[in-house]
């Protein structure tokens, strides 16, 4: 008698994107596509002063020592939430992942992937898992006010590829003045 | 500057804004000489397509003079250029292969979230078309800003083109184009065009370049059908016609090659297919 088929318990798909994630604990993925070399990517990515400019939450990114450093991130109601978080590895030119230290104001974790896309250039991915401050409900007003991770973290991957690919950050304003009622009215 | 804009369903103003200026290194300020209200307004007019806010300028039809350029702009004040409508960076994947309508750059990335969680996937950008296409103020004004203006922008070097002549090069002549393109036209076929407005018309023409040899024009209204008949078309009044029957006539029993809807997003006429 031939051998029963073995039955695979999951697909291929990405973990991240599986319906069955524990409710309480958000986890998520991002990817974006970007025609730069690998190398490049990271090394920006790696200087935390690059990293302000393209992530509009950010408030400020202070180095404390060795691998760990203060983040302070905008939230909703006008806000900021702030903790410590340390690189807990790095892949030169291919993984660099962190880990908020204990007692942080939101727990979270995650890595940035660069691989290399042939012709298409660099995938970066980022995966970041954490707990929503106010939990399930928390994370709903959090989407209301654009805080949410998720849209950030797509956002701010995009800003990556434009600044890599087109040289600039796109804007849809017409000049300074509405520009900077645009970015007034991101803020919660 | 003076300018027209949007400030609810059937409220379009013309409105004294202040101007547009540089903002990243690849921006051009251009003056406006000729600008067209295409069909696509009347969306916006009508109220049909979201994500519009009060005050915003419409237009994606223009061309003008340089008057401004930032550091990295190709162009040169002084220059006369035609602006089409896509705002591409000519540098990401689908602008390489020079599918510039579908630029991953163009649109802001707080601005991509709406088409992305609406449709699957962001829109690019385009000038005044509502803000899930970037929210760039348009060309129905005096002066406009142009985002890659090393890219986008046709330099007319021959002063003596007049502006009506390449104006159609924003929009409305590459849309009647590419609708024959898709259409896979080859050389001796018969074509069927519904709808005479000004996409119609170019893609009859746009037809004949490519080879066919036929082309049916099919609208109601007689000066449309007029005007196609002088580019060759043969016409077919839907309202005094049974479209399928003709064509089917017309052809010898197969048909037409290739197929082409120009009548777009909000007219409908049921009898045009029947």
């Amino acid at each position: 008698m031939a051998d029963a088929p073995t039955r695979k318990t999951r697909d291929d798909a990405p973990p991240t994107a599986a319906k069955d994630l524990h409710a309480d604990r958000a986890l998520l993925a991002e990817a974006v596509t970007i025609a730069a070399p690998r190398a490049d990517l990271y090394r920006f990515w790696r200087d935390p002063a690059n990293l302000a400019s393209i992530m509009e939450n950010v408030v400020r990114i202070e180095p404390i020592y060795g691998k760990r450093s203060r983040w302070t991130v905008k939230a909703p109601g006008g806000r900021t939430v702030s903790w410590e978080s340390v690189i807990t590895h790095e892949v030169p030119d291919a993984e660099v992942g962190w880990q908020s230290v204990a007692g942080a104001e939101i727990d979270n974790s995650g890595r940035i992937e660069f691989r290399d896309a042939g012709p298409r250039g660099t995938v970066v991915r980022a995966v970041i898992a954490y707990d929503p401050p106010g939990g399930l409900i928390g994370q709903t007003i959090a989407r209301l006010f654009q805080r949410e991770p998720r849209v950030q973290a797509r956002r701010d991957l995009h800003r990556l590829k434009q600044l890599f690919e087109a040289g600039e950050i796109a804007t849809g304003a017409r000049n300074r003045r509405l520009r900077q009622e645009r970015n007034e009215d991101q803020r919660p | 500057m003076k300018a027209i804009a949007w400030h609810g369903k059937h409220d379009v103003r013309c409105d004294t804004v202040d101007d547009p200026e540089i903002l990243n290194p690849r921006d051009a300020i251009v003056r406006i000489t000729s600008t067209a209200i295409c069909g696509s307004d009347l969306h916006l007019f009508d109220g049909m397509i979201p994500t519009m806010q009060k005050g915003d300028v419409l237009g994606h039809e223009f061309m003008g003079e340089v008057v401004e350029v930032g550091a990295r702009s190709t162009l040169r004040p002084g220059q006369r250029v035609v602006v089409p409508f896509p705002i591409a960076c000519g540098r990401c994947y689908h602008c390489s292969k020079h599918e510039y309508a579908a630029c991953e750059n163009g649109n802001p990335a707080e601005n991509q979230d709406i088409g992305r969680e609406g449709m699957g996937q962001p829109m690019s950008a385009l000038f005044g078309y509502s803000h899930m296409t970037g929210g760039y103020s348009g060309g129905q004004a005096e002066l406009v800003r142009v985002p890659f203006s090393d890219v986008g922008p046709l330099v007319i070097p021959d002063d003596s083109i007049p502006d009506e002549k390449v104006l159609f090069l924003t929009d409305i002549l590459p849309t009647g184009w590419m609708a024959a393109e898709n259409a896979g036209i080859e050389s001796g076929d018969t074509v069927a065009v519904w709808g005479c407005g000004p996409v119609g018309l170019f893609a009859v023409q746009s037809a004949f370049l490519m080879g066919a040899e036929r082309v049916m024009a099919i609208d109601h209204f007689p000066h449309r059908l007029e005007l196609a008949q002088r580019f060759g078309a043969e016409t077919v009044n839907f309202e005094q016609t049974k479209v399928y029957e003709a064509l089917q006539d017309m052809t010898g029993g197969i048909g037409p090659d290739a197929c082409i809807d120009c009548v777009g997003l909000e007219p409908t006429a049921p009898s045009s297919t029947t």
